[in-house]
């Protein structure tokens, strides 16, 4: 299988390398002249890249490192020799000694009459948008001294904001019509809900049949909002609600933070992406006024728990008894926009899903039954606010098979965006805070399998780590716990362990080749599906789906910008948190044990985890939404 | 129907059987005698047939493709429409010895929405060239293979554009892409693709026939051949012309019957208006060029009303991608609504013309890139009259 991220639908010629194929000389170089400079770079480079190799600064707008080329805001504007017109720098690639002009001034002159267009068109005040300070329009606009609106101004609204959905609001008058989202959604995610319509001056991004948010088949990742340049896409936020509960002396307002958090928020305050902030983020929710932080880790190691023995039971049933009923490979179900979208577009193939829900949720509903127990807290009056780097779990805390326990189990979804605003807002500057060594009690403990979940890959090798064990005894057979296939970016991995020399009670299971395959993007789902549906996964048993590009590091709530190396830097800092941590396995963990003496007693996948940390899924297809 | 006046070249009766001719030949000399006549594309770019021929003939690749551009879509220009339907055998078999000269397997024609009405006919004649042999599996008896298909355009202006035909033609929204690479690399399907407009083939199936030296006997230095012209507007003999490259425009003018005329637009609605001072000029590539389209306007004519009419076709018919084009061409029709009532001041004026030099140079594709053509032309040469509604300076301001 192809394990790049794919490029989806894009037209061929908005990869500039396809030039370079096609004239078979990659590998070579050229040399070129940049600004009566000379330069070497390698032959199919495209202008913009070669400009940033040499650092000469080319501004952009529709480009964007994770997408196919649009080459259609034309602010990044170059004058080539011997070419009439001017080319855009990011779609044109390098196949012969060009000379290149960056800052004549037919190129400054087009630029700033690109940039007063857009503005033109682009109604709404920046101090009213969520992306003040964090805007590539705001900040070209200052690049280019813009001091007046040559071209006049917009200055009433002429869209609604789309404010249905659970998770994304569409605010159309921000919008630059740059197409990232499109180019997000239709070709890096292959879910292709957001497309351009209409023509000419009246085309507007779009969903189908101009449908609200609500109502069409958005799986709600939210990669559309990482990458839009202005405030057009933004987060449902629901920080002033919180604020209420918060304020609110009879509400016992407990907060979760998922794994990936702590390793992206400090970018949020202009620190450089890789810097893990977990011991400050602790003090901050204190001092914010939670009642108690706890740390979605724990519930990553219960789901663990509850997946793990899943699969030793889906494995015992289909190899030991022969029950032909039974689906494997086991599929995760941690990703709520992986879960949408296999609802939507594979509703038949249900039956792979592993039922456990995802760790938010298994924690709400830990904390509005056992804790309440233990704290004598009358469940009713406590609010579970979960941050989370995601936008999907919005929609998914608002599913209405999530309150087995008889309450909601996760009453706010926030995302890594909200609540850095929320600090903010509360005076505190997360790098100078002073560091908490523990989360809160009863949970207080949580392991490092817990905490790679937070990158893409992370599930599994949590996984193994315990599955490897319950069967053989011993720890997995990898140099200090580093299961090295699961880590990486690549789209799509495969790999296996062999399991033997097991425990008598495993003894079906001696010498099975243990399969398993992970893939990160629902572009890369999407190859993994149709491989199934070919009969190619006959003999795997164990996928991780990650709906997000590089799992929950790159996931639709975090701190924007995003990019590849971004991705890579927080992956690296929770790999590195991870490996100094004392327990590094789920079912070691002593809060672990803890609650399966004390509360779900009759063990994993048993009555009561299966009342209340199990789910079921929902045939959506074209019309449920 | 249009009379072609004095026809030389598009008779297809004085015309040998240049398939034949063609098949005879290797794939390479019908690309040599192609360049050597000289001939450029004349949808209205002008680009040299022969070379883009040659690109796609030695572009690697297992399977390539010739496309017919049918979509005649530029306002004023009728004249394929003529060719599709009278000369149909110049166009299909132009069409064939394209293929075969670039090694093509499969052929298209875009026919432009508002023809289908000629798809009945095209497909009647693709018929009988199949049972003739002249089209299907090993053509006249030689080892070559190539069929025609057709699609239908719906109606969008931009699919003229060949990258955004070709977008058209693999079922996405027809909007530009991004060059390099070109079509003749990477084209339909991302294979080596040829696009050339109905009268380029015509003219192909000319060359191949009375040779490339008699082509080149017609028109100018650099503008070979002759060139079909659609005659419309405020004239007594409107209709399809066959003039020599190099014609004067004042000659067209008496060739029409145009009487008491003010401006000509030549090119379409993206070409350049040209006052009667200027009618000296001539039609070639290295004057005014034209894809076709001839419309002239008499002194009745509010030229202020000929430019809105103009920018609303543009504001409308922008495939709304880049910026220049999209947003460029609202504020030129603004501009326009502006002069209407008076308020637009000269350094205002002078702002959309830089504006529209802009759009010339940075937008994505032809249709942006000559969008501002005729507001420059028209503000630039009936200065005076456009502002005339101007108050400004009256009261004072």
């Amino acid at each position: 299988m192809d394990n790049k991220i794919t490029k989806g639908r894009a037209p061929v010629s908005h990869q500039p390398h396809n030039v370079a194929k096609a004239s078979g000389e990659i590998g070579g170089e050229v040399e070129i002249e940049i600004n009566g400079r000379k330069y070497t770079v390698p032959f199919g480079t495209t202008i913009l890249e070669a400009c940033r190799m040499n650092n000469i600064h080319i501004p952009t707008l529709c480009y964007h490192e994770d997408l196919c080329l649009a080459g259609a805001c034309r602010v990044c504007v170059v004058e080539v020799e011997g070419m009439k017109t001017l080319q855009a720098s990011c779609a044109f690639p390098i196949t012969s000694k060009i000379k290149i002009w960056t800052t004549s001034e037919k190129v400054r002159k087009a630029r700033r009459h690109i940039l007063d267009l857009l503005l033109s068109e682009h109604y709404g005040e920046c101090y009213s948008c969520v992306r003040n300070n964090n805007c590539e329009l705001q900040r070209l606009a200052k690049e280019y001294g813009v001091d007046f609106y040559r071209f006049g101004h917009i200055t009433q609204p002429r869209y609604q904001v789309d404010r249905s959905s659970y998770a994304i609001v569409r605010d159309m008058d921000k919008c630059v019509l740059c197409r990232r989202c499109v180019r997000t959604c239709i070709d890096l995610q292959e879910v292709g809900v957001l497309e351009a319509t209409r023509r000419g001056y009246s085309t507007l991004i779009s969903t189908f049949m101009d449908r609200p948010m609500l109502d069409v088949i958005c799986i709600n990742c939210g990669q559309c909002i990482n990458r839009c340049p202005t405030g057009a896409l933004r987060a449902q936020d629901p920080s002033d609600e919180i604020w209420k509960a918060i304020d609110d002396p009879t509400k016992h307002v407990v907060i979760q933070t998922a794994p990936s958090i702590r390793a992206s928020i400090g970018e949020e305050f202009g620190l450089p992406a890789g810097h893990s902030m977990t011991k400050q983020m602790i003090t901050a929710l204190r001092m914010m006024g939670f009642d108690r932080v706890f740390d979605t880790n724990f519930a990553a190691d219960l789901t663990i728990m509850e997946e793990g023995t899943e699969l030793l039971l889906r494995l015992k049933r289909k190899l030991l008894e022969g029950d032909k009923s039974v689906k494997l490979p086991q599929f995760t179900s941690c990703s709520p926009g992986w879960i949408k979208y296999i609802e939507h577009f594979y509703p038949d193939y249900l039956d792979y899903l592993s039922t456990c829900k995802s760790p938010q949720q298994m924690f709400g509903a830990v904390i509005k039954t056992f804790y309440a127990q233990e704290m004598g807290i009358d469940p009713a009056n406590i609010v579970t606010v979960a941050v989370m780097p995601c936008t999907a779990k919005k929609f998914e805390c608002n599913r209405p098979e999530m309150n087995a326990s008889g309450y909601k189990d996760i009453d706010y979804g926030l995302t890594t965006r909200e609540l850095a605003q929320m600090m903010k807002e509360a005076g505190l500057f997360l790098p100078e805070l002073p560091k908490s060594e523990h989360f809160d009690e009863p949970f207080g403990d949580a392991s490092g399998a817990g905490l790679i979940f937070g990158a893409t890959g992370g599930v599994m090798e949590a996984a193994l780590r315990t599955v490897y064990e319950i069967v053989t005894g011993r720890e997995v057979p990898f140099n200090n716990l580093t299961i090295t296939p699961c880590r990486g970016m690549d789209g799509v991995r495969e790999a296996s362990i062999v399991l033997t020399d097991v425990k008598d009670e495993w003894k079906f299971l001696e010498g099975v080749e243990l399969k398993f395959m992970i893939a990160h993007g629902t572009a890369n789902a999407k190859k993994v599906m149709e491989a199934l549906i070919r009969g190619e996964l006959e003999g795997y048993h164990f996928v991780e789906i990650m709906a997000c590009p590089g799992g929950c590091i790159g996931g639709g709530g975090q701190p924007i910008p995003t990019s590849p190396e971004i991705r890579k830097k927080r992956a690296e800092a929770i790999y590195k948190e991870e490996a100094e941590l004392p327990v590094r396995k789920s079912h070691e963990n002593p809060s672990i044990k803890y609650i399966y003496e004390k509360f779900l007693v009759d063990g994993p996948c048993g009555k009561i985890s299966h009342k209340l940390l199990h789910t079921h899924y929902t045939k959506r297809g074209k019309y449920i939404v | 129907m249009p009379i072609i006046n004095d026809t030389i070249f598009f008779d297809e009766k004085a015309h040998g059987e240049a398939l034949e001719k063609a098949l005879k030949m290797s794939p390479h000399e019908v690309v040599l005698e192609i360049r050597e006549s000289q001939l450029r594309g004349r949808g209205g770019a002008g680009f040299p047939t022969g070379t883009k021929w040659m690109l796609a003939l030695s572009a690697q690749a297992d399977k390539k493709f010739v496309v017919c551009n049918a979509d005649e879509g530029e306002p004023g220009t009728f004249k394929d429409r003529v060719l599709l339907s009278e000369y149909t055998k110049l166009v299909l078999e132009g069409m064939v010895i394209a293929g075969y000269a670039i090694q093509a397997q499969k052929g298209f024609i875009y026919l432009r929405g508002e023809y289908a009405y000629l798809l009945e006919h095209l497909l009647n004649y693709l018929d009988r060239m199949r049972k003739e042999n002249r089209l299907g599996e090993n053509i006249l008896g030689t080892n070559y293979s190539f069929d025609i298909e057709i699609r239908l355009g719906s109606g969008a202006y931009v699919c003229g554009e060949e990258t955004a035909l070709i977008e058209s033609l693999e079922g996405h929204r027809g909007e530009a892409r991004n060059r390099p690479p070109y079509p003749v690399n990477t084209g339909y399907l991302g294979y080596p693709t040829i696009v050339n407009n109905v009268e380029t083939f015509a003219c192909a199936y000319i060359v191949i026939s009375k040779g490339a030296q008699w082509f080149a006997k017609y028109g100018t230095e650099k503008s070979k051949g002759m060139k079909l012209i659609s005659v419309s507007g405020d004239c007594k003999k409107p209709g399809v012309y066959e003039v020599p490259f190099g014609i004067k425009i004042k000659e067209l003018l008496e060739l029409v019957g145009a009487e008491d005329t003010k401006a000509v637009q030549i090119g379409g609605a993206s070409g350049l208006c040209i006052p009667m001072s200027e009618i000296e000029r001539n039609i070639s590539f290295e004057d005014v060029p034209t894809g076709g389209s001839v419309i002239i306007f008499n002194k009745s004519r509010n030229m202020l009303q000929v430019l809105r009419n103009f920018m609303e076709f543009f504001v409308e018919e922008s495939c709304g991608q880049c910026t220049p084009c999209r947003v460029g061409n609202k504020k030129l029709l603004e501009g326009v609504e502006m002069l209407e009532k008076g308020i637009c001041t000269h350094h205002y004026l002078n702002e959309l013309i830089e504006l529209g030099k802009t759009m010339q140079i940075a937008s994505k594709c032809g249709l942006g890139q000559s969008s501002p053509n005729p507001f420059i032309s028209i503000v630039t040469n009936f200065k005076d009259e456009i502002m005339s509604n101007y108050l400004g300076s009256g009261n004072g301001q």
